[in-house]
């Protein structure tokens, strides 16, 4: 994009975002409003850079919590989606039990693996990756099916194994819905992570926000919610962007 | 024939859709010879498509016998070269990927392979397209790649359903001519091929029989033998026997037997 088009696609939310930083701040000053309530941005905005405490090792962990989270639902997710698509005997005994799985609230699950898997950033990771894992599993699975008859015919004009064509042909071929899929577990593994905090961590940025409740520091509430979604949005580009350089030709699949 | 190939005994196709039956074909019966060149001519529709399938071992004949190298064929047949009616390039793999694909699928040594597809891509004029993607070449260009991959791996039978037909008249008829070059290059072991298209002249020129077939469902119509002379010359279209073969195979396949005139 040429940097004219970028400040003529991008201005009108500037705008509008340092308009509601603007009202923000007179809101709170011209009623009062105590900082434990609403701090004003220029708190938060110290909050993010100078708290009394270091942001880096929370950072850290969460961001670790996180990739490991997304990176368990992207491969556990491609495996039971390519094992539903290869036989539909596979895919009847899985289905019930996926769906069963996914409709359970995850929250629920969370005393319970805490139970199983013990402390740590490895529960929060499972939790993350509970909560992601479906889509994956489903847009792999659709992806996978969804090939012309054409296609493979050409496989088996050539005597390919079946785990060849789907090797070579039907996963290249699915690899558009698979790589949409993964941006919906980018924000999945972000909300799993900050829910495996709250129930049980010693560190974290899910943690940072469940202690302030105690505190009443909210502007550093506020300012671990800007890091959290500045995670989450370096995640989410980053699929963006293997997915652009990996599937230059899927341009366009959503 | 003893030598025969192909042998198809009183073969026909029903496909059932969801609208109900379509009788694609009836009473096929159909024998070439191991190193003949034989055409199939036939209205769009006819089931042209749906017989190279059934060679191939794709689909299932719903009637009747089909046997290729004295084989009954129960599934797809090892070593054929296949062009489809549209190219199916795999869209993620450049063209010189797409050319070895077989080679890959197969089990064989497709770097070993690098050289021969290069130069198939030569032959068919697209040398400077080996690192491109499908979607930069035209259709045109995209038939002749897999028209290349077909004949990667050499092999002694080839099913084509309409190679060139996204090509203009003259690319159409250089590749003709390559074809044959490549077809009898070895002569004693020619290749088989059982070859699709819409121009009569195309099939005349190329083939040792032509074989019309009716519209819907596909019935032969005629099997006419062209005894031009081989090598095939550019200067034989103007000859009076492939005049004379060219209205056979027309006025078959139109189903007009007297000289019909346009006013
Ligand atoms: N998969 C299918 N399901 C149902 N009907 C089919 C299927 N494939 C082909 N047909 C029908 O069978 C008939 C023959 O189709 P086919 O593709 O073999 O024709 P064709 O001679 O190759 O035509 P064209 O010259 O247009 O390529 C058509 O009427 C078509 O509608
Ligand atoms: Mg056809």
């Amino acid at each position: 994009m040429r940097p004219g088009a970028i400040v003529s696609q991008y201005w009108p939310t500037v705008a509008l975002f340092a308009l509601l930083l603007g009202l923000w701040e007179l809101a709170v000053t011209v009623f009062e409003i105590r900082a434990y309530l609403l701090p004003p941005p220029a708190l938060v905005w110290d909050a993010l850079w100078n708290a009394d405490f270091s942001w880096g090792p929370h950072l850290w962990i969460t961001s670790l919590e996180i990739a490991g989270a997304f990176f368990m639902a992207a491969i556990v997710g491609v495996m039971l989606g390519v094992a539903i698509a290869w036989s539909p005997l596979i895919a009847n005994a899985l289905m019930p039990f996926l769906v069963f799985v996914n409709t359970l609230p995850k929250v629920a699950v969370a005393p319970l693996l805490l139970i199983w898997i013990g402390y740590g950033i490895l529960p929060t990771m499972v939790m993350g990756a509970l909560i992601g894992f479906f889509p994956v599993v489903i847009n792999t699975a659709v992806g996978l099916s969804q090939i012309e008859t054409d296609m493979l015919d050409l496989g088996r004009v050539f005597s390919a194994p079946k785990w060849k064509i789907f090797l070579k042909i039907r996963i290249p071929n699915a690899l558009p819905y698979i790589l949409s899929s993964l941006k919906i577990t980018a924000t999945a593994a972000v909300v799993g992570a900050i829910v495996g905090e709250f129930v049980a961590s010693q560190a974290g940025l899910g943690y940072v926000i469940a202690n302030t409740q105690s505190s009443m520091n909210t502007a550093v509430a506020f300012a671990s919610l800007i890091w959290i979604s500045a995670v989450g949005l370096a995640l989410y580009g980053l699929v963006v962007l293997v997915a652009r350089l990996w599937a230059p030709w899927a341009e366009g699949v959503e | 024939m003893p030598d025969s190939l192909i042998d198809l005994q009183q073969v026909g196709m029903t496909y059932v859709a969801a609208s109900g039956p379509v009788e694609a074909l009836a009473d096929i019966s159909l024998r070439v010879g191991a190193g003949e060149f034989v055409s199939l001519v036939g209205p769009s529709g006819c089931g042209k498509s749906t017989l190279l399938r059934i060679v191939a071992g794709l689909r299932p004949a719903t009637k009747g016998v089909v046997n290729v190298t004295g084989r009954k064929v129960t599934r797809p047949i090892p070593d054929i070269g296949m062009v489809f009616q549209q190219p199916i390039l795999l869209k993620w793999r450049s063209i010189l990927q797409n050319v070895l694909l077989p080679a890959e699928l197969a089990g064989r040594d497709a770097n070993g392979l690098r050289k021969r597809a290069l130069q198939l891509l030569d032959m068919a004029g697209l040398g400077g397209f080996a690192e491109k993607l499908p979607r930069e070449l035209s259709g045109g260009m995209q038939q002749r790649a897999a028209l290349c991959r077909a004949l990667l791996l050499d092999p002694p039978l080839l099913l084509m359903d309409e190679p060139f037909g996204a090509l203009d008249a003259m690319t159409r008829d250089d590749m003709a001519l390559e074809l044959l070059r490549i077809w009898g290059e070895t002569a004693g072991a020619r290749k088989t091929v059982l070859f699709v298209t819409h121009s009569i002249a195309e099939a005349v020129f190329l083939s040792d029989r032509v074989v019309v077939i009716t519209p819907r469902p596909g019935r032969i119509a005629a099997d006419i033998a062209i005894d031009l002379p081989r090598p095939r010359t550019v200067e034989l279209r103007a000859s009076e026997a492939f005049g004379r073969l060219s209205l056979d195979v027309f006025r078959t396949l139109t189903g007009r037997t007297e000289g019909s005139v346009a006013v």
